[in-house]
């Protein structure tokens, strides 16, 4: 048998040493006992530990370590000895024991870490902070009780967070320090040490008594969460049995007491009515704004209008907005519209020159999971949007109109047109007017190969380019 | 009045807002600044009120003086209850002081609608903004923020702020005409939109400025209107895929001191709201879409006595019993009773080892919920239990409502 010593039973490299020599001797876990404190040397017995057998130290998973490292800050006395048997084990050809979540040391572990964590975690919401104000400064001090022994583990999260303050945890078991620079540990502390009071803690207790609704009252909720051991160290927990008490007749009264005349007047909002002259762009677009002509609204953010020069010589129509266009509520501002904005740059036509508008004013989409699928709008759909378009193309009166895809070169020439056939040629519309299609900006963006997607790119900006000769 | 006054009534105007979350977004600290304040993902619960909720941050209105006549709010215009307003120094002041005794993990800002958007709008940043910048602040800050704000007001609080919330308020846009007259479901919805969009943009680009890294949530109130738990999760479908949001918070109608008459009398049963916070969790971490929990053909309620995953699952006993040695990881997370954890522990082991009875005992599992709908090598469960007498078996107690 060997009897393990260990100075600090709940440090991990002083465990990792002893447990690495013992390893490497080839000591069977059966063979040791481990025991916190006391003097006596590495190995507390007068017998000393034999000769390495092994030369090298086996595998462990890194994962082990971290386990190690938590588990030891459990007060449970079995971890060192427990922890041994899993490195002996896992060194012994149980390589996968760490992913048995039910192998009974295992299990164990993942138990140890629960309540570790969850102390770490309550530690740092329930630590409660009393002002002490010296002569030329000011420090904060704090007494809790934590169950296990994690003050090592959490003071450098209070150092992240309160690290322009100077403050102390003061504990049963270890305290520890923070001056604004440098953190240290210091041996146990007796509540005495700590201050008894601040004067914000009044302030506090309004607080949490506001913010309580008496009508959802759910103690064992509370409780589950804010474990009484906690609420002697918390000084709002005083206030708990009174408003627990008051609670019920708090609401009864709130139910049945009857609503009341106002007693004193605020003065409803008055909605700026903005001056919109009638049968403007501005106008239709405020119309258009709670179209429901067809079901496209329900799912979508907004209707997207056409936008630009009211007075345009040319009116650019696309298909229906996409994801960003329907976010934004502006026509060609996702990765179409870019590719359009460069389309135009390179063709030398100006944006601000023209007007431009989608055929459909909602974007349509199927959901899924996250993103948004771009769906087609069908012929009802385009057919109740129409109305917009010949609305916008009325009042804008352009000379000429450019199609961007099928969809809009169909809505301007009729079905039977055939927009790989066609494109890139001014057609003489029945009114007067001239037309003209091409391809839509996502279509290039869809090519798969990036030869014909710069070809494609090409047609395109020679098609644009065509509105030039019109814009001088 | 003084401070301690105007908290009690302005902390008491807040608290129909269930967020309190503190949660997402890049950690950050104070070693840099020498300043106070961290966030580190997770977010932390202070101390837990007799309501059962956490309190993670100072939640407060700047002022419940209100323009708007929103039926359910207990700060309505037409409402008699004490009015108060902070001025941005004692909310700043207020904020550090909590904060600095640990009470807190930051601020959850929102206010009543005065002046105007704008103006108050203004407010809200101009508190942000001089925690941030005059007092080197690190915490958490949750900012409301109202659609019709101009949009340089809200760049500048998505700048401060860590998460922004604009509340959709009611499920449907008929309820939203109905209880809040002056709130417009096209105004919300775009606002959100336009948050998504700069919140992808700083995230996409390293060099934007900062905005909003928690991102976006909403709240909406169950049970004040007539819609069904259908419409709830139909919405917060849409809202999650159209606007990313973080989270959608579902906050029971509760009643208000000084409450309108067009309300209900009686609030809707808390464990509907609990049912919905369930669904909503399946929806967005167990592959549930929101018609397999709330099929069309019914009323478009959910079960109370038990909860909607086992709900789906009696529904769909031709899908069970799953083997949970061979079994999808996407299947055995439809299991009732087994969570992602656990799922992932079992996917871990059963490489090395097939998975018994016992070790479902051992995983902690809720074996009597469980047990019906997996098969181990040494276990099947008995086909002929009718999903009625499995459903009587399994049901929940019934809370006792305070309202009989």
């Amino acid at each position: 048998m060997y009897a393990v010593t260990l100075d600090d039973p709940s440090d991990l490299a002083e465990w990792r040493a002893k447990a690495r020599a013992l390893l490497m001797a080839d000591v069977d876990p059966a063979q040791v006992t481990w025991q916190a404190g006391a003097a006596g040397g590495l190995f507390g017995s007068d017998e000393g530990l034999p000769a390495p057998v092994r030369t090298g130290m086996p595998a462990v998973p890194r994962a082990f370590l971290g386990l190690a490292d938590t588990v030891l800050a459990h007060t449970d006395p079995r971890r060192h000895a427990t922890l041994y048997r899993m490195l002996w084990r896992l060194a012994h050809g149980e390589k996968a024991l760490l992913r048995i979540a039910t192998d009974d040391d295992v299990a164990w572990a993942h138990g140890c870490i629960k309540q570790v964590n969850r102390d770490m975690h309550k530690m740092k919401a329930f630590v409660r902070f009393r002002e002490v104000r010296l002569d030329d400064d000011t420090v904060y001090v704090a007494w809790f009780e934590p169950e296990h022994d994690i003050v090592p583990r959490v003071a450098p999260f209070f150092v992240r967070r309160f690290t322009g303050m100077r403050w102390s945890l003061l504990t049963p078991s270890r305290t520890a320090h923070w001056d604004g620079d440098t953190l240290s540990f210091g041996p146990g502390a007796h509540r005495a040490d700590a201050p008894s009071g601040d004067a914000l803690e009044d302030m506090w207790r309004t607080y949490y008594a506001s913010i309580f609704n008496p009508a959802r009252l759910k103690v064992d909720a509370m409780r589950r969460e804010m474990p009484v051991k906690y609420w002697k160290n918390l000084p709002e927990a005083r206030l708990i049995p009174e408003l627990v008490r008051d609670a019920l007749p708090r609401m009864q009264a709130m139910v049945l007491n009857q609503p009341t005349i106002p007693n004193r007047k605020i003065a409803a909002p008055q909605k700026a009515a903005v001056a919109v002259p009638e049968g403007s762009i501005a106008a239709l677009r405020a119309q258009a704004r709670d179209c429901r002509a067809c079901d496209l609204w329900k799912p979508a953010t907004q209707t997207v209008f056409g936008e630009g020069r009211t007075d345009a010589r040319i009116v650019v129509i696309g298909e229906q907005p996409g994801d960003q266009e329907d976010l934004a509520g502006k026509p060609f501002v996702g990765p179409a519209g870019k590719l359009f904005d460069r389309a135009l740059g390179d063709a030398g036509v100006d944006r601000d020159a023209l007007y431009v508008t989608n055929t459909v004013k909602h974007f349509k989409f199927e959901p899924r999971g996250k993103v948004r699928l771009h769906k087609r709008a069908n012929a009802q759909e385009q057919a109740a949007c129409r109305p917009w378009l010949v609305a916008e193309l009325d009042r804008v009166r352009p000379d000429a109109i450019v199609c961007l895809g099928a969809m809009a070169a169909q809505a301007v020439f009729g079905t039977s047109f055939r927009l790989m056939a066609q494109r890139g040629e001014w057609i003489d519309l029945p009114d007067g007017r001239r037309a003209m299609a091409t391809v839509h900006p996502s279509y290039l963006l869809r090519l798969p190969d990036a030869d014909a997607r710069e070809a494609g790119y090409a047609d395109f900006v020679r098609d644009l380019s065509l509105m030039r000769e019109l814009l001088v | 009045m003084n401070v301690t006054e105007k908290l009690a009534i302005l902390a008491d105007a807040a608290k129909y807002d269930a967020s309190c979350s503190s949660s997402g977004g890049k950690g950050r600290n104070s070693l840099g600044t020498g300043g106070i304040g961290s966030t580190e993902g997770m977010g932390i619960c202070h101390a837990y009120a007799p309501d059962g909720r956490c309190i993670s941050l100072l939640k407060i209105l700047l002022t419940n003086f209100c323009v708007y006549d929103c039926v359910y709010c207990v700060n309505r215009r037409s409402s008699n209850v004490r009015r108060a307003r902070f001025t941005v120094e004692e909310v700043v002041e207020l904020t550090l002081a909590f904060y600095k005794r640990n009470y807190i993990e930051g601020l959850f800002l929102s206010s009543g609608i005065i002046q105007s958007p704008d103006y108050t709008m203004e407010q809200l940043v101009r508190v942000a903004r001089t925690l941030r910048t005059e007092h080197r602040f690190g915490g958490y800050i949750h900012l409301k923020t109202i659609p019709d704000a101009s949009p340089e007001l809200i760049d500048a609080a998505g700048r401060w702020a860590d998460r922004l919330s604009i509340n959709v308020e009611m499920p449907t846009e008929g309820g939203l005409k109905s209880l809040a007259p002056e709130k417009d479901l096209g105004d919300i919805r775009s606002a959100m939109g336009r948050l998504r969009l700069s919140i992808d943009e700083a995230k996409a680009e390293k060099k934007a400025p900062r905005f909003a890294p928690a991102g976006q949530s909403t709240q909406m109130i169950v049970g004040a209107d007539a819609a069904s738990d259908r419409d709830v999760l139909t919405a917060s479908t849409n809202l999650y895929t159209n606007y990313r949001l973080r989270r959608v918070y579902y906050s029971a109608f509760s009643p208000i001191p000084d409450a309108s008459k067009i309300l209900p009398l009686k609030p809707p049963p808390l464990v509907r709201e609990h049912r919905l916070y369930q669904a909503d969790w399946l929806m967005r971490f167990y592959g549930f879409a929101a018609d397999e929990i709330a099929p069309a053909g019914d009323d478009g309620m959910l079960s109370l006595d038990v909860d909607p995953k086992l709900a789906w699952a009696l529904r769909h006993r031709e899908r069970f019993p799953v083997d949970v040695n061979r079994a999808s990881r996407e299947m055995l997370l439809r299991v009732p009773g087994l969570g992602v954890k656990t799922v992932d522990r079992m996917i871990a082991m059963r490489s090395h080892r097939r998975i018994r009875y016992d070790d479902l005992i051992r995983l902690r599992v809720p074996v009597k919920k469980v047990a019906p709908f997996v098969e181990t090598i040494d276990h099947r469960p008995r086909g002929d239990r009718e999903s009625i007498v499995l459903r009587k078996d399994l049901r929940e107690p019934a809370q006792p409502d305070l309202f009989g």
